[in-house]
């Protein structure tokens, strides 16, 4: 083996959209595999999680993480890689806040069975037949990963040593990130590899005092194209969401969603959102601005918490304890 | 963080010890995390107990103070003091409200105790969070603007005149005077109105210190204490006052007449240019331009023709004055209840109910009847009149709040009716209130004057005769309460004691000067008890009924009270403001701007050139809106940082009797790295 680093790429309970992230860096992907081994990534090569647990403990230099945790197979997997290697990045909003996988958290393992294997107008399952953990079959023992009622994020399941944020991270905030890993000018571990103010900072359209008297879905509006989306009744994410993607998507008209998620500091950005367009409602009566909320915000949560839900301090609708998860053992460090 | 907190736990005698076991929570909290001394103590805000808080900062080298006594509007000056006194920056001292939130809400001890020990803990964990924090010194510029020419308002601006330092007097009428100038007599000496009154009119209008704009309006208030940019709006009157001799000719030569609903209260008429009174202050007229016959057809300029000055100027426009002021002094008073919100009382269908404006006005020397108490016809005295109490008030469909004068007015204007005619008068009350100095007294001058009471609330006044002598007669239908039984009072005039009521305006008056008003529209003042006249808008005062009903002398005192507040900030030059406000940290502000209209103060501006918002830290009260409304968190509070209400609210969670607690995880503020 050469004297380069070593680096590793894994995925979890996610879409495949952060490989995309990490191939959006185009040619300077050349420079990743110069200063790089890459010595696990199932996307993109036939590797397996028992070369993971033959290596021995801290052998990967870094490791790019993504997708959130939602069966016991990527629980292994994450503390397995977290034992494996030095740092260990929190990579993508899956990783990071749970992410739309996250937004399942507003209900449990039963009803997205129910709803994926017998309820789905396509689903044609007369044996009424659902996923089952073990099961013994002509004599042999067959297993599947453990579904949770919950999805949590990397660092509620592992200690996270860096977070890359974004939906999926943007390839120059991720080549930020490689030259600082390579040039050794990471922050303080345990922090956000990202900007400290939001993508209003980034966004070129003129904003003024905001009075909003009805919120308005981007189907119902063409948005004006200068002035600020949040003032045309759009509810643009973009005053609560970490700057970093150059305000992509307002650039196009259409309104910041979240993806990069609360700025530094911010606990829930969720509660940051309601508090701040609650504040700029321009109505004092008490029925009007239920008026407004219930016309214009028909799914709050997944219009402030789209991205955010299982990281935020909500992280779920309440549970009947029992139904929690099932631990599994750590893996025995290699000799 | 290593910090030596002292806990301090006062007993405030019994008020607090007799149901919190004070010795035990002191004792208690020594176990609390970084709290190195624990003292209870019989009375803290004693000079000897700040003094043994002091000493101990000196010689235990505490470096925060928490004390569990009362409620911090009351002692938190006091303990700052002693901190300062001490050595120790007064923002590390931290209270729990141990009186008014708990030994004065329970007797249960056990309950009590525990609920100190959560504040307690609360306070300790907060207070190691504290910052020291250096009060600002802000400039006084020595004008004031006072805003309202009632009685309230003319005490404040001679009270300043006087005392040497300069003022502007706006009043929107075009003379002074207020409410007061439309009575006869007042209660309870009945001396005339007028007497007592014209002659401070006349100071003010001749005072060397006090600019008088009358006729004008409140448009804008920019800045804050110590420096307030005003802007005001001197309604075009059509006539120059530097010109005008006040000669009246114009007003007797003029050949408009209307009826005059605001001084006169609908009773008499005046011209299209007039005074409202004779003795008005200043005494130039104004052009009415609603009913004025040459801005109407284009013709007449009668009064110009005879002008000996040529003062009318039919071409003046609205002015718009800034001037620069320190304080200000908001004293707009009250609007009458709108009687004919009452139908059953029938004021406006039935010609002989009328309200006790117009009866003032009626009963009034130099008012439309000469001072003679007839009916509507003008002519017929009554035999017989009925004062109707709480018209509008002491009941929650208009207002619930007593109206405060109105007993007394009931009382003095049956005095003037028995002094005047030969009639019976009544008098229907819910309860007698003459609760003031002399009032009583008054209350019975009038029961030996032959004045007739009548205990009940009136349900209906009505010209719907049931038997031969209710005939052409008014009938107050009332219970009295103490006979118990209904009655019939058949009467020539009922008068009816309409409340005080806020102006219609108040709110939006109160917004521009950055204060707001009660449910019922009065303006808050600071503490009902021990601030009346201050408000949460450093440098903004308010006296008189503007504040809450009230009669002459109560508005005198607090037109001079706030008066003396101002003198005191301007003599000294300088004003102290408290460092607790809210912060944007521009580099984490993106401009969003979703704070720009939050702020009830209107501290916070948007700088364009640099595209972040930034607060005014002389205007910011540190209400914490824009931090809780800011999506980035760029903006924090002064000694109300997240970290310090996070440690506060996980304190107040640890379950002070030992159990442990989840709370604390989740609250517990992040570690410093
Ligand atoms: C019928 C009646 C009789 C009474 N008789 C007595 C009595 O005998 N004895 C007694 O002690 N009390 C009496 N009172 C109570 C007394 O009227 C009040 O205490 C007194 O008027 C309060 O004075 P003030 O200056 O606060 O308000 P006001 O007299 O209402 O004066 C306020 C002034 O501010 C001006 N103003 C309002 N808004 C603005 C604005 N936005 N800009 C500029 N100027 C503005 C108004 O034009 C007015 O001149 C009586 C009340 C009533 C209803």
């Amino acid at each position: 083996m050469s004297d380069k680093g070593t680096l590793a790429i894994y995925w979890a309970a996610s879409c495949g959209g952060c490989e995309i992230g990490i191939l959006a860096l185009n040619e300077k992907i050349l420079d990743v595999a110069a200063a790089f081994d890459i010595v696990f990534c199932p996307c993109i090569m036939d590797t397996k999680a028992r070369d993971v647990e033959h290596m021995p403990d801290g052998h990967i230099d870094v490791c790019l993480f993504n997708g959130g945790i939602r069966t016991s197979e990527q629980e292994y997997m994450a503390r397995l890689l977290r034992q494996k290697s030095k740092v260990l990045v929190a990579f993508g909003s899956c990783a990071h806040e749970g992410c739309i996988p996250g937004l399942a958290n507003v209900t449990n393992r039963q009803s997205i069975f129910e709803t994926v294997y017998l309820d789905s107008p396509s689903t044609d399952n007369p044996g009424r037949t659902l996923p089952l953990p073990e099961v013994q079959h002509n004599g042999f023992h067959l297993a599947l990963p453990v579904f949770y009622d919950t999805v949590r994020t990397l660092g509620q399941t592992v200690k996270v040593d860096y977070y890359l944020p974004g939906c999926p991270p943007e390839a120059d905030r991720v080549w930020d990130a490689v030259v600082a890993i390579l040039e050794g000018t990471l922050p303080a571990p345990g922090s956000v590899i990202g900007a400290q103010t939001t993508v209003c900072d980034e966004c070129t359209r003129t904003r003024s005092e905001k009075k909003i008297k009805a919120f308005k879905r981007t189907w119902q509006v063409w948005p004006e194209e200068s002035q600020c989306l949040l003032e045309q009744g759009l509810i643009c994410c973009g005053p609560a969401t970490r700057a970093g993607c150059q305000s992509r998507c307002p650039t196009v008209n259409s309104p910041c969603i979240g993806c990069y998620g609360p700025n530094a500091g911010v606990e829930d950005q969720g509660a940051r959102l309601i508090t701040a367009l609650a504040s700029v409602i321009d109505s004092n009566d008490a029925e009007e601005v239920e008026r407004i909320v219930r016309e214009g915000v028909p799914d709050p949560v997944g219009t402030f918490y789209r991205f955010s839900l299982a990281h935020s301090l909500l992280r779920r609708a309440a549970l009947v304890p029992d139904e929690e998860r099932h631990e599994l053992p750590l893996p025995r460090a290699a000799q | 963080m290593a910090e030596k907190v002292g806990v301090y736990v006062c007993d405030c005698g019994s008020n607090i010890a007799a149901t919190v076991d004070v010795e035990h929570v002191a004792q208690w909290a020594g176990g609390l995390p970084e709290v190195a001394i624990t003292r209870e103590y019989k009375f803290l805000c004693s000079s000897l107990g700040q003094a043994m808080i002091a000493e101990d900062i000196k010689t235990e080298g505490l470096t925060r103070i928490v004390v569990a006594a009362c409620s911090p509007h009351l002692h938190e000056k006091t303990f700052r003091r002693a901190c300062e006194r001490a050595g120790l920056n007064p923002y590390l001292l931290q209270m729990a409200n141990i009186r008014e939130h708990v030994s004065w809400v329970t007797k249960d001890r056990v309950a009590a105790t525990s609920k100190v020990k959560a504040l307690v803990a609360a306070a300790v964990a907060r207070v190691q969070y504290h910052q020291p924090l250096e009060p600002m010194a802000v400039a006084v510029n020595p004008h004031t603007l006072v805003v309202g020419g009632g009685i309230a308002g003319i005490q404040a601006a001679l009270e300043l005149g006087d005392a040497g330092y300069p003022v502007y007097l706006v009043e929107r009428e075009p003379s002074i005077g207020g409410h007061m100038a439309q009575y006869d007599k007042t209660f309870p000496t009945l001396d005339c109105a007028a007497c007592i009154l014209t002659p401070k009119m006349s100071d003010v209008g001749q005072h060397d210190k006090i600019q008088l704009l009358t006729y004008s309006e409140l448009e804008e208030v920019s800045g804050s204490i110590g420096n307030f940019k005003v802007r005001i709006r001197k309604k075009a009157r059509y006539v120059d006052d530097a010109t005008c001799n006040g000669c009246g000719l114009c007003i007797e030569k003029c050949p408009r007449k209307v009826v005059d609903d605001g001084f006169e209260a609908g009773m008499g008429y005046r011209k299209s240019i007039y005074t409202p009174f004779p003795q008005a202050v200043p005494k130039i007229p104004v052009i009415d331009r609603g009913s004025c016959i040459w801005f109407e057809r284009g013709r007449c300029r009668a009064c110009e023709k005879l002008c000996p000055t040529k003062a009318i100027n039919f071409d003046q426009k609205d002015e718009i004055l800034e001037v620069e002021v320190g304080n200000i002094i908001l004293a707009t008073g009250w609007d009458m209840f709108d009687c004919r919100r009452m139908p059953q009382y029938g004021y406006g269908r039935l010609a002989n109910v009328f309200t006790s404006l117009e009866f003032e006005r009626m009963c009034n020397a130099s008012g439309p009847t000469g001072g003679r108490v007839v009916l509507r016809d003008g002519v017929t005295e009554p035999k017989s009149v009925c004062i109707v109490h709480c018209v509008g008030s002491r009941d929650k469909h208009y207002n619930s709040y007593c109206s405060g004068i109105c007993c007394m007015l009931s009382l003095k204007l049956g005095h003037l009716v028995l002094e005047k005619t030969a009639a019976k008068v009544y008098a229907c009350y819910i309860d007698m209130r003459p609760n003031k100095k002399d009032y009583e007294e008054f209350y019975w001058r009038l029961l030996e004057e032959g004045m007739l009471f009548v205990r009940g609330k009136v349900a209906e006044v009505t010209d719907v005769a049931r038997t031969p002598q209710e005939e052409d007669q008014l009938i107050v239908q009332v219970e009295d309460t103490l006979l118990g039984k209904q009655r019939r009072i058949p009467v020539d005039m009922v008068v009816l004691m309409g409340a005080m009521e806020p102006r219609r305006d108040a709110r939006e008056t109160g917004l521009k000067a950055g204060i707001s008003c009660s449910m019922a529209g009065w303006f808050i003042e600071r503490h009902p008890k021990l601030d009346p006249i201050a408000t949460m808008t450093e440098g903004v005062f308010i006296a008189g009924a503007c504040q809450g009903p009230k009669d002459i002398p109560d508005s005198v005192g607090q037109g001079a009270a706030a008066a003396a507040r101002i003198e005191g900030m301007i003599s000294r030059g300088t004003v102290m403001i408290e460092p607790v406000v809210a912060t944007v940290q521009e580099e984490r502000c993106s401009g969003c701007r979703i704070c720009n209209s939050l702020c009830p103060f209107n501290a916070i501006d948007f700088l364009e050139t640099e595209k972040v918002s930034k607060i005014n830290p002389v205007l910011c009260k540190g209400c914490g809106t824009c931090v809780a409304g800011c999506p980035a968190e760029a903006i924090s509070g002064a000694h109300f940082s997240r970290d310090q209400i996070n440690a506060e609210i996980a304190g107040l969670l640890c379950d002070a009797d030992g159990r442990e607690s989840g709370a604390e995880l989740a609250f517990a503020p992040a570690q410093a790295e």
